[in-house]
């Protein structure tokens, strides 16, 4: 086992020099995870909401679907989207592949199945609360859902986080779609991949203390907010 | 306590010559679960003026009633015909307040706004609205404040307000005061008061003797899932016909 | 409410924005090539200078030869350099690469656990080594993953006569793995033995308690060799760009820059790109 103590040292002095690759690792990592939660957010909840709000015929089956998505490996989603982009697949001419864009279609990939069966729950759930009331009101279902989006927003905040946290964690799509090419592709876990290949192993187990660190950062703040918030309207 | 408005100058239901939605008719509705009848071969008529009061006990059927009468559920049986030919006009008319409010997770101002942005109007008139509404009710100073952070009556009160807000035709409570406490209760009671005299037609639930006796124009009182007598309050309450809505009157009918 | 709102649209629009950004104006060219040249910080040193000279960036795909001539194959990089000449004679035989260039090589190791079970320490004839590691009782450590080093091991036990994966041998452990993670499984089990390219093993940090033990066998030889993936099959190829790294890779100043890449006073690759002549 590395010497803990090392371990922790390398860590410390990488967080407190803050060097410029280190920086650029983690900045894309951010940008790349981000920005796929975020338009997996778009994509999901609406997709979930859909779902909780609407009925029918095939519901059910499509609800299975989804919640089976969740568990979609992530390898073999950057395999799939791997063939998709490559100049001999159907979508070579846009020159995707081992670029960020690409990372970023893969995330999406993964986090919007996770979104979008979390927040159906979440739906549905209000839809149980709310429903009576809403209807009695006068709104539409399209209304519906926009209002119980709204609604629920401290819970479907969590649930980004969640789908954050599957994307920044990934290291199989991002690997074989973004190339692990430094200064383009190279984030975070790749890196700590990278640095395990060469033996590097006390460097590696830094960076990752690195990224735990980060990604306890977003949660952070994101999680505050939202204690705040919710203080405010209970 | 502070003193219910004078609502006399806020009308309702403005008439615009087109035909109203009243009388509101029930006839021969049914509702079935699972070949248990909840309400079983219910008919009446509701015409807009009188203070309406759904009597009965625990149970009887009450709740299920009024969401029928309102367009929440359908009736396995049977139809609720209103007067008017425009689905429109007959689903926005209306208002409902259930037993425990349902507020989002806003502001009490941004609850109001909420069904009058439904409705579409424009902000100018949603705020005096809101304002009025607020007044009415006395939660003015709470505006601001997340409408779910409220105590249980204020809820109710917020409520009120917003079925108030619409201006609405008919207003059906299900059991308005069973979870507030009594002074609260006579505030709210007063408002439904208004809101009557106001030209608004009230139905209201209620198994407490006491507050149908202070607010009904008229009784229908239900058992088990039929109705039983329809009749005029005084008339009911000094001698009802059926000898079941005697015993309840008496305190004496097993639920 | 309408204030939060605002702010994760402009949030979104940000991230949308920064995450389409395309490294516009910019020259550059996709090297598709293996994990030894990768780990041993090869590339890190090398790719540098060539940018200085000529402004063009070259971006590095590393993965095992077999994925490299893959991607080449389907047209997904611009310039290979792996270390596989069968496999690249068979590249250019279908057509799917142009102009192979032998730039440097360098050579294979057996390395292994210090106290040595298979006692193959100091031998000079690889293939008999390897007869030993599988009569000893040690387990072999196999990339496993169609990689130059992964095809010349193979090669090796053919000409031993041993079929190591026969009979599901629990001695030989296919890892499926880079190098790197191959060396950190050999190191990690104290009994286990590998073959691996000697830049990746001088330059590796968790040696642990293994050691160089047979070199010098000319079966290990390591050629590594670039390749132009075929502009005629893959018209968006950057041939002028990659034309001209590899004509600075076969070139007086960078072979000599190949040479000065040392690690702990020893050279990793040794150039020996020969003069320019119709080569295949």
């Amino acid at each position: 086992m590395q010497d803990l103590g090392a371990v922790l040292q390398t860590a410390l002095k990488l967080m407190l020099e803050l060097d410029d690759s280190l920086l650029e690792i983690i900045f894309l990592s951010l940008r790349v995870s981000l920005t796929a939660t975020l338009l997996a957010a778009m994509a999901g909840f609406l997709l979930g909401a859909v779902l909780a709000v609407w009925r029918f015929p095939g519901r059910g089956s499509f609800l299975v679907l989804l919640n089976a998505l969740m568990g979609l490996p992530p390898v073999v989603v950057g395999l799939m989207v791997y063939l998709l982009l490559s100049r001999a697949g159907p979508l070579g001419d846009f020159g995707l592949l081992f670029t960020g864009t690409a990372m970023i279609i893969a995330q999406w990939l993964l986090v919007t199945p996770l979104i979008a069966a979390l927040s159906q729950q979440i739906v549905a759930d209000l839809m149980l609360e709310y429903r009576e009331q809403l209807l009695s009101l006068g709104a539409s279902r399209w209304t519906m859902l926009q209002t119980l989006l709204w609604e629920g927003r401290f819970s479907l905040l969590t649930v980004m986080l969640a789908g954050f946290g599957r994307a920044i964690s990934e290291v199989g799509a991002v690997l074989i779609v973004g190339g692990n090419i430094m200064h383009h592709t190279r984030v975070m876990t790749t890196a700590i991949a990278l640095e395990t290949s060469k033996g590097n192993l006390t460097i590696a187990l830094a960076l990752g203390i690195v990224l735990i660190v980060l990604a306890f950062l977003v949660n952070a703040a994101v999680t505050f907010s939202k204690i705040y918030a919710k203080r405010l309207y209970g | 306590m502070a003193e219910a408005p004078d609502w006399r100058n806020e009308q309702a239901c403005v008439p615009d010559g087109k035909p109203g939605i009243f009388p509101l008719r029930v006839t021969g509705v049914s509702f079935e679960v699972a070949g248990h009848y909840l309400l079983d071969d219910i008919s009446f008529e509701l015409g807009s003026g009188p203070l309406t009061v759904i009597l009965g006990a625990n149970g009887a059927g009450k709740s299920l009633l009024l969401k029928i009468c309102h367009g929440l559920l359908s009736p396995t049986r049977g139809a609720v015909n209103w007067q008017s030919a425009s689905k429109v006009r007959v689903r926005n008319s209306q208002a409902m307040v259930f037993q425990r409010p349902v507020l989002l997770r806003r502001s009490v101002a941004a609850n109001i706004d909420y069904v009058l942005r439904l409705q579409g109007l424009a902000k100018p008139e949603r705020l005096r609205r809101i304002d009025a509404c607020l007044r009415m009710t006395g939660l003015s100073h709470l505006g601001r404040r997340g409408a779910r952070v409220l105590s249980g009556g204020e809820q109710q009160k917020l409520a009120l307000a917003r079925a108030w807000a619409v201006r609405p035709e008919i207003v059906f409570l299900d059991e308005p005061t069973a979870n507030i406490d009594p002074s609260a209760t006579l505030f709210m009671e007063n408002l439904i008061r208004q809101f009557s005299r106001a030209g608004t037609k009230v139905v209201l639930t209620t198994h407490d003797l006491a507050q149908a006796k202070r607010l009904a124009d008229e009784v229908l009182f239900l058992h088990q899932g039929r109705l039983l007598e329809q009749a005029p309050a005084k008339q009911f309450f000094d001698g009802p016909e059926n000898p079941l809505a005697r015993a309840f009157l008496q305190g004496e009918l097993p639920c | 409410m309408k204030v939060i709102r605002n702010i994760l649209l402009c949030l979104v629009t940000v991230f949308i924005v920064l995450a389409g950004q395309v490294q516009a104006g910019e020259d550059f060219i996709t090297l598709a090539s293996t994990t030894s040249t990768q780990a041993s910080g090869f590339f890190d040193y090398y790719l540098p200078l060539f940018q200085r000279r000529t402004g063009i960036e070259v971006r590095v795909v590393a993965v095992g030869t077999g994925q490299a001539l893959k991607i080449g194959e389907n047209g997904d990089a611009d310039v290979l350099l792996v270390h596989d000449k069968i496999g690249e004679l068979k590249f250019i035989r279908q057509g799917y690469g142009v102009d192979r260039r032998e730039v440097m090589y360098n050579d294979f190791v057996v390395v292994g656990p210090k106290k040595d079970p298979a006692r193959i320490d100091k031998m000079k004839n690889a293939v008999a080594a390897l007869q030993k590691i599988a009569g000893s009782g040690a387990t072999f450590i196999s990339r496993g993953d169609d990689s130059g080093t992964n095809r010349l091991e193979l090669r090796l036990w053919k000409v031993a006569g041993i079929d190591p994966g026969a009979d599901r041998e629990t001695w030989y452990k296919e890892a499926g793995a880079g190098m790197g993670a191959v060396l950190n499984m050999t190191a990690a089990s104290g009994n286990a033995y590998t073959i691996s390219d000697r830049a990746t093993w001088l330059a590796f940090q968790n040696k642990g308690d293994l050691d160089l033990l047979v070199q010098g066998d000319p079966r290990l030889f390591n050629q590594y060799s670039l390749m132009l993936v075929n502009p005629e099959k893959h018209p968006h190829v950057k041939k002028r760009l990659a034309l001209l790294f590899m004509d600075w890779m076969t070139s007086a100043e960078g072979q000599r820059a190949i040479a000065a890449f040392q690690m702990a006073g020893q050279t990793l690759f040794y150039p020996n790109a020969q003069k320019r002549t119709q080569q295949q």
